[in-house]
């Protein structure tokens, strides 16, 4: 008879967190700035079908890193989470908080439990009456829940694109302004060029009426950034 | 809270992944009414009464009176009867009140899911079949007294043109190329459209012709609210064109209604 070999759970846990942290690096990354009307999400994504930013629900926006399969999945979970909520209570019920939670203790038993972590980060936001009153919430590959203020980054130059956002950042900016902020930001880093077809871009805009998401097109950012 | 990852494509789950309503169904909060085997007593619950709708040259232009009666009173003035059911098309409500405003909160709902889970709306077709499934998931509670009947029109963006769908108790459903009516002043609404509709109206005439219609309903049929300008209470109206679904502003139908009202003088 042989023995199941052990390993130490410091062990285990270290392996998976290296395993999900490699997975992410190899990804693009995705900003989120704040301006004076609400928030602008920006990434890199020559794909126009498979989007990394969604709609969840009037005033929340979800945007992911890493494998696509797996935050897709966690974007449609949110989505579920929210109409159900908005559906059974009121629409104002749905906040970007007990999302967060969710998506955090989600997160959390797959990493503990599964025989492969989910090698994603996941940024939630939700834009409120007032700039005082929006939030930002990151959810980590282990569950780990961070808020944000202001500006943040997710993905594998995260580093990078906050310290450089940190330097400069200003609140308040109108909506093209921000999204210069963010481009800028991702052009220096990567150093190169972005066309405007590469972007993918959306806000939520307290403008906007219920439903605060919107997609900008590539003639939106073209001018925007002009 | 944990959340509920989506299980992709189960050649044994019959569910539709994109579908709210077997999303309620898989949490049992779908809405319900255990009724058994009615014994001949109905129940009584407000009716929302005369709702139409007409099609004219760029689109759909919807009217729906605001009185909902129960027996031969009053039960509200203001009610509700047409709304928005996604950004390009609307539903109004005739029937037991209730379970209609019910039924619209969650054709909404699941027009909404769909446009978010699937990144594109429903076509006016899909919606339209959508509304019939949803009308015959309704059949138990007509036997009951509790009966709805809605009407629906959009901008079917792939023809290009408005479209307009009425349905009868079992859910069958029937599109229609000119106007149409329901509730209890629908008969008359109907026969004062009838008089007056043709091709190609304006949105003005269209506008003007579905207030009148209600008017002349509620001239002859007691559950219909006409214009009270007394208390400033007016029909409801909504157009929805090629820009999507818009509501009429108040002091628009006022002041039509109040043309309307000096024309039959």
């Amino acid at each position: 008879m042989t023995l199941p070999y052990y390993v130490p759970p410091e062990q285990l846990m270290k392996d998976r967190a290296e395993f999900a942290q490699k997975g992410i690096a190899k990804g693009r990354s995705i900003i989120a700035v704040e301006y004076a009307d609400g928030v602008l999400m920006l990434a890199e994504n020559s794909s126009k079908a498979l989007n990394k930013i969604g709609e969840i629900y009037d005033r929340l926006a979800f945007a992911g890193v890493g494998k696509y399969n797996e935050f897709e999945a966690l974007r449609v979970a949110g989505i579920r989470h929210a109409d159900l909520k908005g559906y059974s209570y009121g629409r104002s019920d749905v906040s970007a908080k007990s999302l967060a939670n969710a998506y955090s203790q989600t997160l959390a038993a797959v990493f503990a439990e599964t025989v492969k972590p989910y090698e994603i980060e996941i940024l939630i936001v939700e834009v409120g009456d007032t700039p005082d009153d929006t939030v930002m919430f990151r959810v980590r590959y282990d569950g780990t829940l961070v808020d944000e203020e202001g500006f943040c980054a997710i993905g594998g130059q995260e580093d990078e694109l906050t310290s450089r956002m940190k330097e400069r950042f200003e609140s308040g900016l109108d909506r093209a302004a921000a999204l210069r902020f963010a481009a800028e930001a991702f052009e220096r880093v990567e150093d190169r060029q972005i066309g405007p077809e590469e972007w993918e871009a959306a806000v939520l805009d307290r403008t906007n009426g219920r439903r605060m998401f919107r997609r900008l097109s590539a003639d939106e950012i073209t001018s925007a950034r002009s | 809270m944990s959340l509920e990852l989506p299980s992709g494509l189960n050649p044994q789950s019959q569910a539709q992944d994109a579908s709210f309503f077997e999303l309620l169904r898989r949490h049992d909060l779908e809405p319900a009414w255990d009724v058994g085997a009615g014994d001949g007593r109905f129940v009584r619950a407000p009716e929302a009464t005369t709702i139409l709708a007409l099609r004219y040259a760029d689109g759909v232009v919807m009217v729906g009176d605001r009185r909902a009666t129960e027996g031969h009173t009053i039960a509200h003035r203001r009610m509700q009867k047409v709304y928005p059911a996604d950004g390009y098309s609307a539903v109004a409500i005739a029937g037991t009140a209730g379970l209609a405003m019910e039924m619209v909160k969650l054709f909404q709902t699941e027009l909404e899911h769909y446009e978010k889970l699937e990144g594109t709306r429903l076509s006016l077709e899909g919606k339209a079949n959508h509304l019939a499934r949803m009308v015959r998931q309704q059949l138990p509670m007509v036997f009951q007294g509790l009966v709805v009947v809605p009407l629906f029109c959009g901008f079917d963006e792939e023809a290009g043109e408005g479209r307009l769908y009425t349905y009868d108790v079992v859910g069958g459903r029937y599109e229609e190329d000119d106007y149409a009516a329901s509730g209890s002043g629908g008969r008359e609404a109907k026969a004062y459209l009838r008089s007056v509709f043709r091709d190609d109206l304006s949105e003005d005439d269209a506008l003007r012709h579905g207030i009148a219609a209600i008017a002349a309903a509620a001239e002859q049929d007691t559950a219909t609210g006409g214009p009270d300008p007394r208390r400033g209470i007016y029909s409801s109206a909504v157009i929805v064109d090629r820009a999507g679904y818009r509501e009429v502003d108040e002091d628009r139908v006022a002041t039509v209604s109040n043309q309307v009202m000096g024309d039959d003088q």
